[in-house]
């Protein structure tokens, strides 16, 4: 059988951003996967070295749209260790909120997006349309659809008035129904089973070799959650039963069933914690000039563990910001998945690691 | 014949219900198909002219000849596709069963004009250069396997029972005795999945998949020959839809209806809208079969049609045989 090698992007309906895929094919198999990443490279970090902190969170939270409040967010974490700061609870309350509302909303996206490059098109449109609560519900509390610019350094920006607290907990309790409706479409409907069972194969010591995070890694049945395992923010305060969402499947199945379960999750867990916002102030005042010091700090994004690293050198603009972000760490184990594959499943094998272009390259 | 005879042929043929016909129902079907499927997947959908504008606006667009293609063969061949469909059509009889083109074996005929289509695209996916397009073909070919032969037998079936193999004979069979849905339903069954694979719908588009292989084999064609396969596509589901419409669902005929206007002018009338509504009803069910499941892979496809569709028809013709042995 001829081999054949043919590209999956830069440009591919298949693709939602630019990377570029050498896939060979004999017939129907793929033997051999290459990637060349940098498409969409954008000198974010060295950027930050000529702004002050300020104007580098708000470039930083620009890495990516999806999540673009978990990078403003870390940034802000960073800062304020080097600071030594510490954030009014109201403030930690009000930034896991958000955080977990954009958790709702990537998952989502990605479960929409999960379906079309099945063919699943009427998956997509529901899905999509029921993303639209949580979109609206992040336009109220801060103004955007994505870049919600909620956290600053040293607290969050916005205030959640008792209105908007109110109509967050309808919000979260009409999602909770929908979730429940598609964890019924991805686990019985036939066709769409027959796409995503065994396909994309990872096994739990590929994932811990190949330094896989986030669900693609705990539907591998590695229970790694920075959420759970290095509480930050207000996540000691869940009064809920909180464990890592893991699944045993190691297939996009799998990571299809952990992505629902974590919206079902974020869902409860701002159920849990909208109603207990402690009084108080939710900013406290940061000096500009930050003194000499490095941190690293951790925090778990929709697609996995995302590392900020910073040093400080007594100015107001940092020396080093160093962005490790969980797409990045993904991409080996993409490519161990593609190993093998049929041609037909090698945009949703892809797919399946959530990949943000946007945040590998910075 | 008479002398207005060739005259009325040709008017037959190319106005109605022959080529013109032919494309303005394949315009309406395609909106009928897209703002179904849209409203099932809550969404608005396009307007009625959307079909319309989109062949004017690829009819205005720049029509590309890739090097490494032949020209003669690029060029003729979306136009055969479009004809052969064409061709197809006249033999479906629209309003009664004394229909002017039917003839022993009109039935085969249609066969194998509706297979002319598929090897449309293999031979357009063969002289494009981009890799997608080989990779199209392949589906193509592959698919092949799944659904023409139990698409033939399925057709055939009614054939056995009524024996003829001319489809006004059909007609007739289902006027005197009952719709073929109720003596041959696995017949049905087997005409309408088939149908989805021949049409390259979902969940049988593996040849043209999208987010895999961008058009598959209509990749690197634009313009006219787009917009010619297109049409094709679109009269071939009209021409499919119909012919099953005719053959399993009674055709013209409505009970109490057709006995009661028989030998009048609105016989025929009544009888050719009644052949719409019941196309209209299948693309009904393609519609709603597109929109409710996701895309199979290629070899799912051809495993699915041969424990679903080849073994049910074969032994459906066994029990026919049988029966008609009894």
């Amino acid at each position: 059988m001829g081999r054949i090698t043919f590209p999956i992007g830069p440009q591919h309906p298949a693709l939602k951003e630019p990377e570029s895929f050498k896939i060979t094919a004999e017939g129907e198999r793929v033997v051999d996967a290459d990637v060349r990443l940098g498409y969409n490279h954008r000198s974010i970090e060295a950027a930050c070295q000529h702004r002050n902190y300020v104007r580098g969170q708000y470039l930083c939270e620009r890495i990516c749209g999806i999540c673009s409040h978990i990078h403003c967010n870390t940034f802000a974490r960073a800062v304020e260790e080097l600071l030594d700061l510490e954030v009014p609870m109201r403030a930690k309350y009000i930034r896991t909120i958000v955080a977990e509302l954009e958790r709702i909303h990537s998952h989502l996206l990605w479960l929409g997006v999960a379906g079309h490059e099945v063919g699943f098109d009427t998956l997509f449109m529901y899905v999509w349309r029921d993303r639209e609560i949580v979109q609206d519900l992040l336009e109220l509390i801060s103004g955007n659809r994505v870049n919600y610019g909620m956290a600053t350094i040293g607290g969050a920006k916005m205030d959640l008035t008792p209105e908007i607290v109110s109509k967050c907990m309808e919000g979260c309790k009409l999602l909770l129904e929908r979730t429940e409706y598609y964890k019924g479409v991805a686990t019985t409907e036939g066709t769409f089973l027959k796409r995503v069972e065994g396909v994309g194969m990872l096994s739990q010591q590929q994932a811990r070799e190949l330094g896989a995070v986030g669900p693609t890694s705990r539907a591998s049945n590695v229970p790694n959650d920075i959420r759970h395992d290095f509480p930050y923010d207000a996540y000691d305060q869940i009064q809920m039963e909180f464990e890592p969402i893991t699944s045993d499947l190691c297939d996009v199945l799998g990571r299809t069933i952990v992505r629902v379960l974590e919206t079902e999750q974020a869902c409860r867990i701002c159920l849990d914690l909208l109603p207990r916002l402690p009084e108080g102030d939710i900013q406290v005042r940061a000096r500009p000039r930050v003194p000499e010091g490095e941190t690293l700090v951790r925090c778990e994004a929709p697609r996995g563990e995302l590392i900020y690293y910073m040093r400080s050198n007594g100015t107001d603009k940092p020396a080093r910001v160093k962005v490790r972000t969980p797409s990045l760490a993904n991409w080996p184990a993409a490519l161990a998945m593609l190993d093998g594959a049929y041609v037909a499943d090698v945009p949703i094998t892809i797919a399946s690691i959530d990949p943000c272009m946007a945040c590998t390259d910075r | 014949m008479e002398p207005g005879g060739e005259l009325m042929s040709l008017f037959y043929i190319l106005i109605f219900p022959g080529f013109a016909f032919l494309v303005a129902f394949g315009l309406f079907a395609d909106f009928f198909d897209r703002k179904l499927v849209a409203r099932l997947q809550n969404r608005q959908g396009p307007p009625w002219y959307q079909p319309l504008a989109d062949m004017i606006k690829l009819l205005g667009k720049e029509d590309i000849i890739t090097d490494h293609a032949d020209r003669g063969i690029v060029n003729l061949v979306p136009l055969f596709g479009l004809a052969s469909v064409a061709a197809a059509f006249l033999y479906v009889p629209l309003w009664s069963a004394e229909w002017p083109f039917a003839f022993t074996g009109d039935l085969i005929v249609i066969l194998y004009l509706l297979t002319i289509p598929a090897f449309v695209l293999v031979l357009l996916g063969w002289y494009s250069p981009n890799p997608f397009g080989s990779l199209g073909t392949g589906r193509v070919i592959t698919q092949l396997f799944g659904y023409e032969v139990p698409f033939a037998l399925a057709l055939l079936t009614p054939a056995i029972v009524a024996q003829s193999w001319q489809v006004t004979d059909l007609l007739r069979f289902q006027l005197m005795d009952t719709w073929f849905i109720a003596v041959v339903p696995v017949a049905f069954f087997v005409a309408v999945a088939a149908l989805v694979g021949k049409l390259e719908r979902i969940p049988f588009d593996t040849p043209h998949a999208e987010t895999e292989i961008v058009e598959g084999p209509m990749t690197e064609y634009t313009g006219r020959k787009l917009a010619l396969l297109k049409m094709m596509f679109q009269t071939e589901m009209v021409v499919g839809s119909a012919l099953i419409a005719v053959i399993f669902l009674g055709g013209p005929y409505f009970p109490g209806l057709t006995t009661a206007l028989a030998g009048t002018l609105a016989g025929p009338v009544v009888g050719f809208v009644v052949v719409l509504v019941k196309t209209l009803l299948m693309i009904f069910l393609l519609s709603l079969i597109k929109a409710l499941f996701a895309r199979l892979r290629i070899e799912q496809m051809v495993n699915w049609c041969l424990v679903w569709l080849t073994i049910p028809i074969l032994l459906q013709i066994l029990i026919i045989l049988v029966l008609g042995a009894v």
